[in-house]
Parts: C-alpha cells; structure tokens; sequence
C-alpha cells in the first residue's frame, strides 16, 4: 500500500514540469551561481578597495600610500580630496577611506599616548562593511611597522630615552645611520617579511575547492525544504478535490497514507541530494566519491526530517495558497538562520548557538563535517541524533493535526 | 441474507446543529435508493456518515449485516463510492487513476489488469485509457471518476450526484452505467437534485430535511402518502411529478 503511494507521488511528479523543474534543475541553478560567484575566490584573496586623500603630500606620507598600495590585501585607489571620498562611498563603489593628514610628514610618531595638536589619520566608511575599515585599520599599523621601519626607529629613540635613559652620541648615530639604511631600501625589501615569521597551513577543508561544500549542503537543504513542502502540499489537493475522503475508504488508514508520503518525500529528497552532489563533483571538483558513506549517512537523515517538516507544513495548514505563504516564511526564515544562505561560522557566537535549535543547522554541520572537516564518521552521531529526533517530533505533530482529515 | 445496508437512528451534530437528526434507512439487494433533499438537508452527512468519514453522535450502520463504525475499513471493503468532485488525479493517465485506486483497494496483478480494462470498457473510455485526466471531457471525467469508484467491483454503491455537470448524452450513458450494475447485483445509495432522474433510476426515494427522514417509498407510494387526493384536483391531465412530491415536502424556499 504504501509503495502505491510512494509510485503515485512519482508517476504525478514526472507529470509535472514545474515541480520537476523546482526539485531538479532550480536547485543546481542556484548551486552553480553560489559555487561560481564563491567558488572561485580561492585562487586569490579578495581584495579590500580603499580611497586614499593624500592631504600631506609629503615624501614620508607618499612613501606610506606606496606601501599601502603594495599590499595584496588592499586595492588602492587615489582621490584628491575628502569631499570626493566620501561621494564615492556614499554612492557605495567603496565602504572606507583613509585620508593622511597635513604635518603627517613631519610628525614624530609617538610610542603611547599621542602628542596634543599632533595630526590624526581619519578613516571614513560605510558601516554596512563590517569587515572593511577593520582590514585598513589593521594594514595600516602593519605597513607603518614593516613598509616604514625607519619612521619606526626614529620614534623608538625618542622612546627608549623617555623611559629607558638618554642614549650615547654613538648609540644615537649608529641607529640614526640604520635608519637611513633601512629608509634608502628598495622598496620590494621594505615590503619582505612580517615582524614574525609566519607559515599558513590550512587543516581542514577540501584541497580542490573547499567552499562548493558548503554551497552545495546549503543549497540542497534549502531547496529540500521548499521541495517538501511544496509535495506535502499535494495532501491539501487530495483534501480540496475530494481525492482524500476516497483514499480513507479505501483499505489506507491516515496513518498508511502519512506514511507513504514521508516515504515519497524522502526518496525525493535523497534523488533530490543525489543530483546537486553529483552535479558538483562532475562540474565542480565535489570530492564525492571519497566521501560516499558520509554522503549516505547525512543525505538519508537530511532527506527524512525535510520531509516529515513537508508534511508537517501541509498539515498545518487550511489551504495550498496558506501552506505557500507558510513555507516560503519558514523555510527562508530558518534557512537564513541554519547557514544555508551564510556561513554560521561567521555569525555572532549568541546567533550561532540559538541557530542549533534548527534542525537545517545540524544537517550543514553533519555534511560540513563530512566534506570540509573530512572529520571521522562517529562525528556524525550528533547530528544524525537531533535530525531523527526532530524527524520523530515533526511526523508525530502532523499525525496529531492530520485526525482532523480522518473524521468528523 | 443480510440487508446491504441498514442505518438507524443516526445522530449527528455539528456546533449544536443537528445535521441527522435520528435517521434510519435500509437498502435492500440490488436496489437503488434516492436519497433526495434540498441543500444542507443532511443528504452528504449522511453518505459521508456511511462512508465511515463522519463519527455519529449515535446510532449505527451495518453494512452487509456487520456494524461498521467510522474508520473500520474492513467492514467497507464492499462498498464503493462515486463523490461529487472528481476526486481524482488530474495529471495521471486514465487508465493509471484506474491503478492507483485499484491498488488501494487491494488489487493488483492480471487481477488488477482485468479489473482496469473492464472499468474502462464499461465507463466508455478504452480509446482514452492513456489520456490525462485533465485533458478529458466533463463528461468523461464523470465517467472516470464513476469507473474509478468500482474498480474493486462493490456490492453497495454510494453515488453523490454522479451526473452534475454533464450534457444529456453523458448522462444517458451513465444512466446505462448504472443500470449496468444493478443488472449485476449491485445495491445503491443514490444522492441527487434531479427529480426526473431519481424518478427514471430508483426503486424507493427516501428524502431527507432538516437531518431527518421525512418521508420514503416508491414514487407511487410517496404521490398517494402526500398528494393522495389532491392530484385529480391539482393535476388534471397529469400524474403529479416527483418533483412536486419534493415541493410539497421541502417547501419553494431557495435554502443557498
């Protein structure tokens, strides 16, 4: 009985092309435009645009945008004056400016609180980039520290005898001589080296293309979601055409056609994970097959709690237009909140703890694991525990709100 | 042998309102039985109270001589039902609604085959069997939905208003259709607003008002137990219609 239902969603579904389409084809869409907007950034860092207003136009001051311009981090762009710079930003073609101010040339840099009267550096931005102006702030010490060593020096001195004791006439010529020497460096070398030695080695993440992972389960479950939803939504046609009572007095309880349903909604979610997955690995390097069992583990589990929230969804709802409103709300709602629209790693630390009451957040976390982390399948115990625990919760409500259906 | 069907003094309410209020009818082998009465009369509580879809407040429906309460599918393995939607699905293939609901009432194999083209030879579809659904006519879906309600060939046949909608040939088919069970032993609840076809199909009518049964019995018996005399008054070069019968019972007062 229940395979009948499960054959009658399928045989409807290869009938309808725009559900076809919604299951299949909208989905790698989508995950074709994230993997190739993100995907491809790895090959290079991204680059932060700042404007720069040279108010000093002095030598040290046009040795700094030099240096600053140096930096791959950085995309440098000059502008005459303030005015200009904040047009820019207000118009959003840049979220930070730095202007260096007049006497900047000039001016001893101070180890400690800074001279009264001495001129400031002055950022402007636009606080919808968090990011941004964070990045200049910190390239700029940085440069100042390694790209300008002899300004450094010199303020050093002046330092070192406030708080240490006047140096020697020799100590002072011997570092006023370094200073020279580091200042008459070609610029390639001023920019060689950090203050330490620094060696990056990344220790988890795929070696081909790490972030289509994440794309790919964050895509997938979402468009899981809108799939199941949307057939959960055939319960509500069976109910409005009178198909419903005929089913019931046939030999299918509800609790037979619940069900079969799930069991529909489940094969159509794990075909559903199948093609996205197997689309990646084919157009963009998805490590799949070295992953299959975690694939196999987190996809059945995925697919099963969408589909009972399908379901979940349907029965809650009176009408196929409530049940659209219903699910378009929930689904972008806790989409956007479980990571599949942005990265849960990047969200506040509070955020990203409530995100754990979704269900979506542990099955990204579960496939995160598998692909990104290559962590070891017992990691998976947890997710796969809440996403059939919530399975369970999800079937049992929808049963409970289904008996309205049954009798009257 | 049992009665194929037997409801008594049913009860039903919906928010206080009555919907049966005491209903009793029996359905005796191979007949038709109309079941006539004006909107929100009680007629559909009534089928959906048979069909087992409805929990009465009391009283009871025996099926074939085995009291069948709301949901026991068992005791309505031998009943069919034809509702007034066309409660079938419109992206599937004739021929595969035919399946679908054959399946669901337990059938499958060459016994299902069987059962599918048969169904579809007696409702006229066989040249439409792979056609969509929604691509049939109003009166092949009629049929469809007629021959989709039988698949699993019933001994007791609840019809809602099978002919709603349709032009006078479909409906003179599905007339035969009907005709075509009963020769085959088939008994029938038959629910509809046309006087002249309960007149043509039924063996007894029974009608219903206000959730009760207001009066039953064949359409000669209903004239003389309503009527009687006035007809030589009323009518004088014609019997008095069924559907007079039904005025005189309900009232001309449009009820929706």
């Amino acid at each position: 009985m229940i395979g009948n239902i499960v054959r009658t969603g399928w045989m409807n579904l290869r009938r309808d092309r725009a559900a076809w389409m919604l299951s299949f084809v909208v989905p790698i869409v989508f995950f074709s435009i994230f993997a190739s907007i993100f995907g491809g950034r790895r090959s290079s860092t991204p680059r932060v645009t700042v404007l720069i207003v040279d108010e000093d136009r002095s030598d040290r001051s046009k040795r700094l945008v030099n240096a600053l311009r140096a930096e791959s981090a950085l995309k440098v762009i000059d502008k005459a004056d303030a005015a200009s710079a904040e047009a820019v930003i207000k118009k959003g073609d840049a979220a930070v400016a730095l202007v260096i101010p007049k006497g900047f040339g000039t001016t001893q840099i101070t180890f400690g609180p800074a001279k009264a009267g001495a001129p400031s550096f002055r950022m402007l931005r636009d606080p919808s980039d968090m990011i941004a102006p964070q990045v200049v702030s910190g390239m700029l010490q940085k440069t100042l520290f390694v790209g300008m060593p002899d300004m450094m020096i010199t303020g050093g001195m002046d330092a070192l005898e406030k708080f240490g004791g006047p140096l020697t006439p020799q100590q002072r010529e011997n570092l006023q001589k370094q200073a020279t020497n580091l200042k008459n460096l070609p610029r390639q070398k001023q920019q060689q080296g950090d203050l330490v030695k620094l060696d990056v080695t990344d220790v988890v993440g795929s070696k081909d293309n790490p972030i289509i992972a994440f794309y790919g389960a964050g895509v997938g479950v979402m468009f899981l979601l809108f799939t199941a939803s949307g057939a959960g939504g055939a319960l509500l046609d069976e109910v409005e055409s009178g198909t419903l009572d005929r089913i019931l007095s046939t030999r299918v309880s509800m609790s037979k056609l619940l069900a079969g349903k799930l069991v529909y909604l489940w094969s159509l979610g794990v075909a559903q994970l199948i093609v996205m997955f197997v689309w990646g690995a084919l157009v963009f390097r998805l490590p799949l097959m070295s992953h299959l069992a975690g694939f196999a583990i987190m996809t059945s589990v995925t697919a099963l709690t969408c589909a009972t929230f399908g379901l979940l969804l349907a029965s809650v709802s009176r009408t196929r237009a409530q049940l659209s409103a219903i699910s378009t709300l929930a689904v972008l709602s806790i989409s956007a909140l479980g990571g599949s629209m942005f990265p849960r790693f990047l969200m506040s630390e509070k955020l990203q703890r409530a995100s754990l009451v979704l269900f979506n957040s542990w099955a990204l976390d579960g496939y995160i694991n598998v692909f990104w982390r290559e962590a070891p399948l017992s990691t998976l115990v947890a997710p796969v525990a809440v996403l059939i625990g919530w399975a369970v919760v999800f079937f049992f409500i929808a049963r409970q709100l289904a008996r309205r259906w049954e009798f009257v | 042998m049992a009665n194929p069907l037997v409801v008594t003094n049913l009860v039903k309410s919906f928010n206080g309102r009555k919907a049966l209020d005491g209903v009793s009818l029996d359905l005796r082998q191979s007949e038709i039985l109309g079941l006539l009465g004006p909107n929100g009369a009680g007629k559909s509580t009534l089928v959906r109270t048979i069909m087992g879809r409805v929990t009465p407040n009391s009283g009871e429906v025996a099926i074939f001589g085995r009291s069948a309460p709301a949901g026991d599918n068992v005791a309505r393995e031998q009943v069919g039902v034809v509702p007034q939607e066309i409660a079938l699905y419109p992206l599937l293939t004739a021929r595969e609604n035919l399946m679908v609901f054959g399946r669901y009432h337990g059938l499958h194999g060459d016994a299902l085959d069987h059962a599918i083209q048969e169904s579809l030879s007696w409702a006229g579809l066989a040249e439409r069997a792979f056609d969509a659904t929604k691509q049939l006519s109003g009166g092949m879906k009629r049929r469809l939905n007629m021959a989709a309600g039988v698949i699993h060939k019933p001994k007791l046949l609840l019809l809602d208003e099978p002919t709603v909608g349709v032009d006078p040939q479909s409906r003179e088919r599905i007339y035969q259709m009907i005709e075509t069970l009963r020769a085959g032993g088939v008994s029938m609840i038959y629910t509809t607003h046309y006087m002249e076809e309960a007149e043509r199909l039924c063996d007894r009518i029974a009608i219903i008002d206000h959730g009760r049964i207001i009066a039953s019995g064949t359409k000669d018996e209903l004239v003389r137990s309503t009527i009687g005399d006035k007809r030589e008054m009323v009518m004088v070069e014609k019997v008095p219609s069924l559907e007079a019968v039904f005025l005189h019972l309900t009232g001309r007062d449009l009820r929706e």
